[in-house]
């Protein structure tokens, strides 16, 4: 009599746990995201390490996000006017990509760019400083590790991802210029007056806030898969590295994906 | 006894369905140096991680000073993990930071100390442990030793009330691991500090330790001194203090182990070849202990093993028994070739006699020397007692074992 209850129970048992582990996760990673804010701000403030960290997640990506984000442009340079040109209104191509990039594409394309780069160090970073005893030695010297690890690397993001989002729709509305402009013929003029007339400070407001949000996600997420590699169930070791940075590049990527869609029905 | 500092009260642990502790009982007092051994896998450096809270027990309590680790607030406890300094047994150093900002880094971190005193304060101690020029290496351009070195200093650097060493002289070689011993007793006189090991190094650690606490599947099956294990009839304990493999005890300069000793005795007996033992007992150790320190005691005993050994044949052996007893076995030689190795032996001392005029704090080592033929196939203690009785001290004298040149 057991066994055919026990088979409709299952999948409501499983869908259970699962609801129950999304929640402690969730409930997990607010905790740690909080802890490693607030330590932003606890003093000593630590500049250099904050300094370092904006060197490693900002300025080495600068290439990476000029390269993109060139790229990116022309590509909605060509796309845009392939469009505009149906309609006879190539004229709006400039105010098109601009704002394409400034509100959507350069926020989530420099947030996935950036976890690429710097999330999967950073996941693999701390990971093997876990598995390496190198926190539990923290620990035992009485330093905060979220404060002297974690924190510096989330205020480094909050730093660096507005400045690459910015750095990306530059680049982006220049790549847009060299296609729209310079390859097919529309007056360059009109391209950033478009630009001009288009563009308002509150896209401009709705881009920084996304790579806020996004530096919090991304810093946020692959931190604590790092983090916590020792407790994940699947793999111990080397193999817990390789499994917690996967992890982190994947959950930050679809999480941008997901605050983006959310963020934006908000702001609109 | 005093109150102990840290106690553990029936402390258990699981990891998964592996019981690690179970029911542990353990008791340290404060300024004492105790080792805890065991097989590997038993809990040690679990024991070592519940004293520092890296680890939480699942049942049980853990008392500092009497008072319930896990029942303290928050702050008293932040208050007593700055007492504490851990050395790992995987050293668990800083790989992106250079050796002087690992042990910099507490100091660092922890203190408000100006840039100047903390470099004064790391130099001290990576000299003290031979760490030269390598300020500004990274510790995977570090020989295994030297990352062990580099532990300890970082442990050390914050001058704690209570350390915590996981292994700390695996892989060092002997005469890196005499050194790493004699700085955790030196250090541990000199700034009172209580020392938790976690070790296997019998019997070097017996020398350091105050008292040693034995664990086995999970329970703490022995505490007491290093006297009393030897002692302990539980054959766990035994086995394990037996089945550690002989070899040449360096801090002493002497080989120690008794089955090597039990070996050497019976092999004599079996060829029915004659056997002889000299016995130099010091007469003064208390003395000398009280004028100038355990560590002068040490010191000088070594010191002057490593005299004796050169007056002795190579197929002779020399052990020691306590603090204060040396006894060459001397293979193939009857009472009356005893008699003479043993008055030139002594004569070769003897000489030494002379220098002890010249000690600066007119110190000398009584010493009496006699010889003694094995009466029969009894335990180490047995014959050791027969021994003593039936000693023929044939001379006694000073030496001044250069206490200072150590």
């Amino acid at each position: 009599m057991t066994e055919p209850f026990a088979v409709v129970t299952a999948p409501i048992s499983a869908l259970g746990r699962l609801t129950l582990f999304l929640i402690l996760e969730m409930g997990r990673t607010a905790i740690f995201f909080f802890r490693s804010f607030v330590h932003i701000f606890s003093l000593p403030l630590q500049i250099s390490k904050i300094v370092n960290q904006v060197y490693f997640i900002g300025m080495k990506s600068v290439f990476v996000i000029c390269l993109t984000g060139g790229f990116t442009g022309m590509v909605l340079g060509l796309q845009g006017y392939y469009t505009l040109v149906k309609f006879g209104s190539t004229g709006f191509l400039g105010g098109a990509v601009a704002l394409t990039l400034i509100r959507e594409l350069g926020p989530v394309l420099t947030a996935i760019m950036v976890t690429g780069r710097a999330g999967s160090a950073i996941a693999a970073e701390i990971g093997i400083m876990r598995i390496s005893e190198q926190i539990d030695a923290l620990d035992t010297m009485d330093i905060n590790p979220v404060r002297f690890l974690v924190s510096p690397k989330m205020a480094s993001a909050f730093i660096s991802f507005p400045l690459l989002t910015a750095l990306f729709d530059v680049v982006g509305i220049i790549g847009g210029y060299l296609t729209g402009c310079v390859m097919l013929g529309i007056s360059s003029g009109v391209y950033f007056a478009r630009i001009e007339s288009t563009v308002i400070m509150d896209d401009i407001t709705e881009g920084f806030i996304k790579s806020l949000v996004f530096a919090a996600v991304v810093a946020t997420i692959c931190c604590y898969q790092g983090y916590y590699t020792h407790l994940r169930a699947e793999g111990f070791g080397a193999k817990g590295v390789s499994f917690s940075t996967t992890s982190a590049v994947v959950q930050s990527c679809v999480l941008i994906f997901v605050t983006d869609y959310v963020l934006t029905s908000i702001l609109l | 006894m005093n109150p102990p500092l840290i106690e553990f009260q029936n402390v258990s642990k699981k990891f998964g369905e592996t019981h690690v502790l179970k029911n542990a009982n353990l008791s340290i007092y404060s300024g004492e140096i105790i080792t805890i051994m065991g097989k590997s896998g038993v809990g040690k450096s679990v024991l070592l991680k519940h004293i520092i809270g890296l680890l939480e027990q699942d049942s049980g309590k853990i008392l500092f000073k009497g008072k319930p680790v896990s029942e303290m607030k928050k702050a008293d406890r932040k208050a007593l993990k700055n007492k504490f300094s851990y050395m790992f047994q995987g050293t668990a150093l800083f790989d992106s930071m250079t050796v002087f900002e690992n042990i910099a880094l507490p100091l660092r971190e922890r203190t408000s100390l100006r840039s100047a005193e903390i470099k004064r304060k790391v130099r001290e101690k990576m000299n003290h442990l031979d760490l030269y020029d390598i300020d500004d290496k990274f510790p995977s351009q570090l020989s295994g030793g030297m990352k062990k070195r580099v532990a300890l200093a970082r442990a050390l650097v914050t001058e704690p009330e209570i350390v915590l060493f996981d292994e700390p002289t695996t892989g060092l070689d002997p005469i890196r691991k005499n050194a790493v011993h004699e700085m955790i007793s030196e250090y541990q006189k000199k700034f009172g500090f209580t020392s938790v090991i976690v070790s296997h190094e019998i019997p070097d650690i017996f020398y350091i330790s105050n008292r040693i606490a034995m664990i086995d599947e999970g329970r703490i099956i022995f505490q007491g001194t290093p006297e009393e294990i030897r002692k302990v009839s539980n054959p766990a304990v035994q086995q394990f203090i037996l089945g550690i493999e002989s070899r040449p005890d360096n801090l002493k300069g002497l080989t120690h182990e008794e089955q090597r000793f039990i070996e050497k005795r019976t092999r004599p007996q079996y060829d029915c070849t004659a056997c002889s033992f000299i016995l130099l007992t010091v007469n003064n150790p208390d003395e000398i202990k009280e004028k100038f320190g355990e560590e002068s005691v040490r010191t000088a005993l070594q010191n002057f093993v490593c005299k004796l050994r050169q007056y002795l044949r190579i197929t002779d052996t020399c052990f020691r028994f306590g603090q204060d007893k040396f006894m060459v076995l001397l293979p193939n030689t009857d009472m009356d070739q005893a008699r003479t190795a043993c008055d030139r032996l002594a004569g070769n001392i003897k000489k030494k006699e002379s220098a002890g005029n010249r000690s600066p704090k007119g110190f000398c080592l009584s010493l009496s020397v006699g010889i003694v033929a094995p009466q029969k196939d009894s335990s180490i203690e047995e014959m050791f007692t027969d021994m003593e009785s039936g000693l023929t001290t044939l001379h006694e004298f000073n030496i001044w074992p250069e206490l200072m040149d150590s």
